[in-house]
């Protein structure tokens, strides 16, 4: 289960906005994250506490193919981003690397900076304890759910190695 | 099945596939960069391979911020070299380099029917050779390394037809920019777009290149042109392995079919700060610049510098402009120079460049300050793409481009005397 508050952004947040690439030549994420959200937010970094949840409408981290994107943003501390869509280069990193993503065009609708959010992600349940509502996100596909389940990219492709040697 | 279906398909070893079905496909190319590839590099080691897949289908390409620009930009290409020598992977040096979107075509490493995936979000160019590609992050590109394989969703097409002829300095970069203006930037998230018609056939393969390579600027997975006769002249050459040609069938079922007339399209300028937000040069209203790029994935091939130094010919850059052509690789930097297009453009007042992606995401060779004001041939106009999150990119061809470093303002080609 995970717990905490909204940042709440537009549609189109570029993968510019996210990490500018001046910050490219670092692949550290700890120093990545220093830099998240600076373009479009320059207070986020400060505001941003561990467990916090990023919301948008459409279209989240379209642009470059950078997965220092997803990177910054979970190690600012953010443990799951809902939005109404993602632009698909991002919405494939961020399962990649353990970053859990939601699609849930209600939950974005009726849900507003600062509110508390607790999310079951096995269930793709959302309440806003702030509102006291609940909200259901699109299921992951089978194929998606098993990629996410074996811990993301790098664990489910070693799995598959092993099986083909045997 | 449409043509993203079919090459999908064939690289699936299955007889059909439906947009939303989850399939493995072979990869014929695997690509990274200096800014990609070092964290690919260290998810493929955590795989725990020894070796690439085939050390003939994984290219590195050091583009982005070479000439390195710094210590930390030295320290990753350092990295990608290492790894790409020690894996004998196809691998090109700064002094035989070029902007990965433009060098691989060039070399004969992309040819039609391919399926390739590359670890930047303009691989989609290479569907103007009539392959699948499409842009990927690090760790997928590390997954493809180690399998030769990688999981993908089939994406639904949208077919855009384009009818009419080309006005005056009209190009495949203001037919894509126009498509995504009327589109927006989501206008073909997650699609495969097909691009057709008398217009597109007509069109030189360079500027097939351009459109290609904005697919992803509205949203899309790939964007693709249908193999003729002009891609085979430019591919044969080339070639050093046989490749196939895929159709669409008949009854292939798009998602949405788009049709434009474009006779009557004017140059487009796109202003800060989305790819979507494209206007008739003659609408873009009296906007001075500082700076001007022509260069970039998108446009930094031969033909486009044949056109800017065609309008830069005899003429100087604004004296309150610095004026930045950046061929796309040593190719494009060679017949640049025997063509007299470099001399063309020092005369004016204009630097060259070795090529380099540089400037056009902020990275070197022309980063812009608060509140400076550029006119560019590249692809994206976000917040702080350029340098400063206080600055504005406008996006055009290279015409523009050029008459724009001239007037020192936005200006369409014709208002130059």
């Amino acid at each position: 289960m995970l717990k905490g508050k909204v940042h709440k952004y537009g549609a189109n947040v570029d993968t510019d906005a996210i990490i500018p690439a001046c910050y490219l030549s670092i692949s550290e994420p700890a120093e990545l994250a220093k830099h998240s959200m600076e373009a479009i937010d320059k207070d986020f970094v400060k505001k941003v506490k561990r467990g916090d949840i990023i919301m948008a409408t459409t279209n989240f981290g379209c642009g470059s193919s950078r997965e220092h994107a997803p990177l910054a943003i979970k190690a600012a501390g953010i443990s799951c981003i809902i939005a109404k869509s993602f632009a698909r280069i991002f919405f494939r990193n961020s399962i990649n690397i353990g970053l859990p993503l939601l699609e849930c065009a209600e939950a974005v609708d009726k849900t507003k900076a600062g509110d508390t959010l607790e999310v079951d992600l096995a269930k793709g349940k959302i309440k806003n304890l702030t509102r006291k509502k609940e909200f259901k996100a699109n299921p992951y596909p089978d194929f998606m759910a098993a990629l996410v389940s074996a811990g993301g990219l790098v664990e489910y492709t070693k799995k598959r190695l092993v099986r083909r040697k045997a | 099945m449409t043509l993203a279906e079919k090459i999908m398909a064939a690289h699936a070893n299955k007889k059909r596939v439906k947009p939303g079905d989850f399939i493995n496909v072979r990869v014929d190319l695997v690509m990274a960069n200096d800014i990609t590839a070092p964290i690919a590099i260290k998810e493929f080691q955590r795989i725990g391979v020894k070796r690439v897949f085939d050390r003939n289908k994984v290219v590195m390409v050091p583009d982005h911020f070479v000439p390195n620009k710094d210590v930390a930009s030295a320290e990753q290409a350092k990295l990608m070299r290492e790894f790409a020598l020690k894996q004998k992977i196809v691998y090109f040096e700064v002094g035989q380099m070029g902007i990965e979107h433009v060098l691989l075509p060039e070399q004969g490493l992309v040819l039609p029917g391919d399926l390739v995936i590359g670890a930047d979000s303009h691989t989609c160019t290479y569907g103007a050779l009539g392959a699948f590609a499409t842009g990927m992050g690090s760790t997928d590109i590390a997954a493809a390394m180690a399998t030769g394989d990688i999981w993908m969703k089939v994406p639904p097409t949208m077919k855009l037809i384009y009818h009419g002829t080309p006005g005056e300095w009209v190009s495949g970069k203001d037919l894509i920019l126009y498509t995504i203006g009327q589109i927006g930037v989501d206008g073909a998230l997650y699609s495969a777009m097909e691009f057709t018609g008398e217009a597109i056939d007509a069109l030189s393969m360079d500027s097939r290149f351009t459109m290609a390579n904005m697919a992803i600027e509205a949203g899309a997975k790939a964007g693709l042109f249908r193999v003729d006769n002009k891609t085979q002249l430019y591919v044969k050459p080339k070639a050093q392995r046989s490749y196939l040609v895929y159709e669409p069938d008949d009854d292939a079922e798009y998602s949405k079919v788009i049709e434009y007339d474009i006779s009557a399209i004017e140059p487009q300028v796109t202003l800060p700060h989305s790819p979507a937000n494209a206007r008739p040069v003659s609408q873009a209203g009296n906007v001075e610049i500082d700076q001007v790029v022509i260069g970039s994935c998108t446009n930094g091939r031969i033909e486009d510098l044949r056109i800017a130094a065609h309008i830069l010919k005899g003429k100087s850059v604004h004296p309150g402009v610095r004026c930045i052509v950046i061929p796309g690789s040593q190719q494009v930097y060679l017949d640049a120079l025997a063509e007299g297009l470099l001399e063309t453009f020092i005369r004016a007042g204009a630097v060259v460049s070795t090529p380099t992606c540089g400037p056009c995401l902020g990275g070197h060779m022309g980063v812009l300050a608060d509140g400076e004001r550029c006119i560019s041939t590249t692809n994206r106009n976000f917040v702080g793409r350029m340098g400063s999150p206080k600055s504005e990119v406008y996006l055009a061809n290279p015409a523009v481009a050029a008459a724009s470093a001239v007037m020192g303002k936005i200006a369409s080609p014709n208002e130059l005397s």
